[in-house]
């Protein structure tokens, strides 16, 4: 049976303070996830497919480690948290959510761009999106997983220190593509820096400051969002400019995410990803 | 006089039949080999049997918390409870060395020492040697592999391909 750990208690922030910080942080892996797993079976080479989907694993696997200890703290069942919630419950960033398509699939090819049956040959988008987004999160994942690694907040302190070994290949993953992707031709350089300019704004976004920061910086819980996103850009710029790539300089971020603000997209996900749950709640398999 | 068991004897027991356990997609290592069983204690009348996951998103839990269950009832204890811990996490520096010894048999290279908890590198991930020829002379094909806990390599002696349990 499960026990309710009281965060107040524990940490002097308050718990709904908490709460809020574990859904954010679930509800980031698990969409992130769930778009990583649209590349299963679909990945442009074996090897990228089976990265996407370990990736995409992993990722669902922090998410439901985050839904049991909300569980804990008196919210709902971990099934329910994914599979029952409506979009404006999610306090995911939009990032995490966005469909790898871009302005006329801004990565792809001219001849791509003007196939008339362009939808079709990219029915999952454009991978160089996906790419560059799950490099720019696994980042940021890490930034903040070695933050909570620290936290105040024992029960989550300890979820990080051991999902910290597991992310270190996502961020080894993203890291040799970028230095490789430095190196390549100019196709695939013009892929990368549009899919770098057209998801930088919603990067940005994954550190949208909440009400709760300054309360969960002073308990020792984790530091603020701008603190983390201070961290990221430095780690993330530096690796972009070690292989030639560049940023834009004055992005305005995409927010909204956190107070359950989610453009379009995200319902799209949640259609398609709660759909079989939806049909039977609670039935066993 | 009774010749109950003491509460070590029935410790001791509840541990030979952990051995029994198998990780189901390797299954000639044991939950114990694997090192996911921190601490196993007694709480009044129940057996509480601690396990700390390998990956947060590896299938093979809930298995595995069943089939612990299931090993200790028949050890002769009615009421077992299986809690999942995060403390300590796991990582592959707690499989044990027979454990390394079973994987290498399997036809896995075992994990590299001391780089698990996120201190693995590419230099490290690099280095597995060869489960079939003990070569080191080996290349990393791919740090993605069939199942989140392995990575898939090639060794340039016996030239051929092998899979190494991931350092973690």
């Amino acid at each position: 049976m499960a026990t309710t750990t009281q965060p107040t208690q524990m940490t002097g922030a308050t718990n709904g303070a908490v709460i809020d910080l574990v859904y954010r942080l679930g509800d980031d892996c698990l969409i992130i996830g769930h778009r990583n797993s649209e590349w299963t079976g679909l990945g442009p080479i074996l090897e990228e497919d089976i990265a996407f989907s370990s990736m995409a694993q992993d990722q669902m696997g922090h998410a439901q480690a985050l839904y049991s200890l909300l569980h804990t703290l008196g919210e709902p069942e971990p099934d329910h948290l994914a599979f029952l919630r409506e979009a404006k419950d999610f306090r995911c960033c939009r990032f995490v959510a966005l469909e790898p398509f871009g302005e006329a699939g801004s990565g792809a090819s001219e001849d791509l761009r003007n196939n008339p049956d362009r939808d079709k040959l990219l029915t999952q988008g454009d991978w160089s999106l996906s790419l560059i987004r799950q490099f720019l999160f696994a980042e940021a994942w890490a930034i903040r997983l070695a933050a909570l690694s620290e936290s105040s907040f024992e029960p989550l302190a300890e979820m990080a220190r051991k999902f910290r070994g597991e992310v270190k290949y996502h961020t080894m993953h993203g890291r040799i593509w970028i230095e490789r992707l430095g190196r390549a031709d100019a196709d695939a350089r013009q892929r990368v820096q549009a899919a770098i300019h057209l998801l930088w704004p919603a990067a940005l976004g994954m550190f949208e400051p909440t009400t709760h920061d300054a309360g969960l910086a002073r308990a020792g819980v984790c530091p603020s969002e701008a603190e983390a996103c201070r961290k990221w850009q430095t780690d993330v710029t530096g690796l972009l400019a070690e292989a030639g790539f560049t940023w834009p300089r004055d992005a305005k971020p995409v927010v909204g995410g956190r107070a359950g603000n989610h453009g379009p997209e995200l319902a799209r996900l949640l259609a398609s990803m709660q759909k079989v749950y939806r049909l039977a709640p609670g039935a066993t398999w | 006089m009774s010749d109950a068991p003491t509460t070590n004897e029935r410790l001791e027991s509840v541990w030979r039949a952990l051995a029994t356990v198998s990780d189901p997609e390797i299954p000639p290592l044991s939950v114990v080999d694997l090192g996911v069983i921190p601490d196993v204690f007694m709480d009044g009348r129940t057996v509480v049997v601690q396990m700390t996951p390998t990956f947060a998103g590896c299938p093979a839990l809930d298995v595995m918390r069943k089939n612990i269950a299931e090993a200790v009832g028949l050890a002769g204890f009615d009421e077992v409870r299986v809690d999942v811990v995060y403390d300590p996490p796991w990582t592959s520096d707690r499989i044990s060395e027979a454990g390394r010894g079973k994987l290498k048999a399997f036809g896995l290279a075992p994990p590299g020492k001391n780089c698990g908890g996120g201190r693995v590198t590419m230099e490290s991930l690099s280095q597995a040697a060869c489960p079939f020829c003990d070569s080191r002379d080996t290349t990393m094909e791919s740090m993605f592999g069939p199942t989140l806990c392995r990575a898939i390599h090639y060794c340039n002696a016996c030239r051929q391909s092998f899979e190494q349990f991931k350092p973690v």
